[in-house]
């Protein structure tokens, strides 16, 4: 693909989605939205303001702060609950760090990615919530690409994905189980692509990270990783200055940068366009083992 | 920009995934990083190929069996249009995971191996591609390089197929054959030259002039209510709303409407779309409409034209696939959703089983299993307000839930 195109949004990408939110108000009791301050959660908070307007939106935002988080982003996010006048619930993982429930990992690998499923699931059964909103996209990755929309998670956050429930036509089934709770995907068939479109045509706010910035980087493994006190380094991997952007946004631990001049919209979206590595390939938590995202899914990982 | 679904099914060995694997790697839609991935995954697996199925077999179990086990969404794009392809499995055992992908496909590319020319997943696909009734067909005769890429041979195939055609009870849909190698890329995306005597589009050619399906626009207003606005702020006090998506049809500003099942009718005052107010909304649009006067309506109620009532239905009948392990019992009682409206419904009869590799029907049945496609009576607690899904499928489908443990047992088309 060229940078020529001159690519629009696909009008009824929006129209799905906002039918699948009022389909999740109106069949759970108590739906939460998880918000990671990445573009795709801000993209499913325009959706559900569209959705109930004039109305609130009428379901928290619920955030897992690993603590890793990139203070751009933490930022980002109380601004936005300011602006729209949002509900949010964030829960720690060093809370769940403190109470013994799941143990910090070593090495210059360790991550807190894993760690946050512990926290999520703790959260839903404190909050009793029965769906949990997510901006997991489809083209993402082999996994998420076998994903429902309204997709059944057992008491345990659980996926099982052999025994999915038929998803017919537009149709969607809420009914669920006690103790069981459902992970809905709005925006299941939007494509990267499709998400930065919307982000331009309803002039959404985002955090300044997806943008062309000046940082301190290591490169390891072939990827420019961001320095922070959080990451574990060795000796030879020394900090240099580097201008950089974030495709995607998760921990500061997990998170490669790219090297990068794009400091508008249309520049991200050209080059986008134009690039050869998918957008998780810069996602570390991914490089795990070839079923990484499918054996974090089953333990409860949205 | 429109978005082209397409649901593909076959077994392994036709070559499916290469096809796949073919269209995203001549559509330059494989990233560099998801094609070494690809690479190393074979190396591993011992093939000295690199195995395009395993971009689309996301789970373990299913790079393990070599089968696609349930439904994988692929997308890409051209210059002009985006595309969705739901990738289905075509064993018998998942024929409920083939239904949930092709359900919202306006095309169905139906793959055959140019040796083994039609099969029994053939018959399967075809009719299921007929019980939903997927406007455009695609037969894609592939592996012609393993019949020197023989004219006689694809003719064949041809014939046999326009034999299945002729016994079809739907015979609306447009259907194209296109001879291809997947393997070698030949009428694919591109031509290779290796087939002289075939003059017609590839497969990506033909795909990009499918015109859109709009037929939805033209028939009976239907508008499924999901939720009632109201947002009692100093700001909005007097707002009530109906949110909906219109199932099919058009409404415009001024139009009279009828809610059912009260009957209580009104004019609608206007159509908003977030902060934007249009005059008239279409089929597939998620809107809020608001009515002149005070009428009671909520969620599961329908808005419709004075002058296009559906059927109210309290007996049913109609075409189902079977999807559950727990075999369907005549006499039980389900939870019917026919939209976003769920009613009790019970099981009357089972009419009759379909054969779907020859059309023939096996009548006498008092249960039906696993991926039974048949016919059955239903009536229900209270009325539907539904049309036959041959005049308006977007009002004619229903699904059934087991009202024990919660899940989706059947897709209906009602008659």
């Amino acid at each position: 693909m060229t940078n020529q195109i001159n690519w629009e949004f696909p009008q009824a990408l929006e129209d799905e989605a906002i039918y699948i939110l009022r389909e999740t108000v109106a069949q759970f009791e108590k739906p939460v939205l998880l918000f990671s301050g990445g573009k795709d959660s801000i993209t499913l908070v325009r959706l559900a303001q569209k959705a109930f307007y004039p109305g609130k939106i009428p379901f928290p935002l619920l955030h897992v702060d690993t603590g890793h988080n990139f203070p751009e982003t933490i930022a980002f996010r109380d601004w936005l609950v300011n602006t729209l006048g949002l509900d949010i619930i964030v829960r720690n993982v060093q809370d769940s760090i403190d109470q013994g429930k799941v143990q910090e990992e070593t090495g210059k690998y360790a991550s807190r990615n894993a760690l946050q499923t512990v926290t999520l699931l703790d959260a839903i059964e404190e909050g009793k919530f029965d769906a949990c909103i997510g901006g997991a996209r489809r083209d993402e990755e082999k996994a998420r690409a076998k994903e429902r929309i309204f997709s059944v998670r057992d008491e345990f956050g659980q996926w099982n994905a052999k025994m999915q429930r038929p998803e017919l036509f537009d149709i969607l089934n809420g009914k669920i189980n006690i103790g069981e709770n459902v992970r809905v995907f709005p925006i299941s068939n939007w494509t990267e692509l499709d998400v930065w479109n919307y982000i331009v045509r309803e002039k959404l706010e985002i955090p300044t990270i997806y943008f062309s910035h000046e940082r301190e980087i290591i490169e390891r493994d072939g990827l420019y990783w961001p320095y922070s006190e959080y990451l574990n380094t060795t000796a030879d991997e020394v900090p240099f200055r580097q201008k950089v952007r974030f495709r995607t946004v998760g921990d500061m631990t997990c998170t490669a940068a790219v090297l990068s001049e794009a400091d508008k919209l249309e520049d991200i979206i050209a080059e986008i366009m134009e690039a050869k590595i998918s957008e998780r390939g810069a996602r570390i938590d991914d490089k795990r083992s070839e079923a990484a995202m499918e054996k974090r899914k089953q333990a409860g990982y949205f | 920009m429109e978005v082209l679904r397409i649901a593909t099914s076959g077994s392994v060995d036709d070559g499916k995934s290469t096809l796949i694997g073919r269209l995203l790697y001549d559509t330059n839609s494989i990233p560099q990083d998801k094609m070494e991935a690809l690479h190393a995954a074979s190396k591993r697996k011992g093939l000295d190929f690199t195995d395009l199925s395993l971009l689309t077999d996301g789970l373990v179990a299913e790079r393990e069996q070599g089968i696609t086990i349930d439904v994988a969404h692929i997308y890409f794009s051209t210059p002009t249009r985006k595309y969705i392809i739901a990738d289905t499995p075509g064993h018998i055992e998942y024929t409920r995971n083939m239904v949930t992908g092709a359900s919202n496909a306006q095309v169905s590319l139906i793959l055959i191996d140019a040796r083994r020319g039609i099969v029994e997943q053939t018959h399967r696909h075809f009719f299921i591609a007929n019980l939903l009734r997927i406007p455009y067909l695609v037969v894609c005769v592939n592996k012609m390089d393993l019949v020197d890429y023989s004219e006689a041979r694809f003719n064949q195939i041809v014939e046999d197929f326009q034999q299945m055609l002729a016994n079809a009870g739907y015979k609306g849909q447009e259907v194209k054959f296109i001879p291809i190698s997947s393997l070698y890329g030949e009428n694919v995306a591109t031509r290779t030259g290796a087939i002289n005597w075939y003059n017609g589009s590839t497969l990506l050619e033909y795909l990009e002039q499918v015109s859109f399906d709009h037929e939805d626009r033209n028939h009976p207003a239907r508008f499924p209510i999901q939720s009632v606005i109201r947002p009692r702020t100093t700001e909005y006090h007097d707002f009530r709303g109906f949110a909906g998506k219109v199932a099919s049809g058009h409404f415009n500003v001024g139009d009279e409407v009828v809610s059912l099942p009260s009957g209580q009718k009104s004019r609608i005052k206007t159509i908003e779309q977030f902060e934007k107010q249009l005059t008239v909304a279409h089929a597939r649009e998620s809107v809020v409409i608001t009515l002149e006067g005070e009428i009671d309506s909520s969620r599961g109620n329908m808005l419709v034209k004075t002058d296009e009532l559906p059927a109210q239905l309290k007996e049913i009948s109609a075409n189902i696939c079977w999807m559950d392990q727990l075999p369907l019992t005549s006499g039980k009682t389900y939870l019917l959703q026919h939209g976003v409206n769920r009613v009790k419904a019970k099981v009357q009869q089972i009419n009759y089983v379909t054969d779907v590799t020859n059309h023939t029907q096996v009548a006498d049945k008092t249960s039906m299993g696993l991926n039974d496609i048949g016919r059955i009576s239903l009536k229900t607690a209270a009325p539907v307000f539904a049309d036959p899904y041959k005049n308006n499928p977007a009002n004619g489908a229903f699904i059934l839930i087991d009202e024990y443990n919660n899940t989706t047992v059947a897709v209906g088309f009602i008659e």
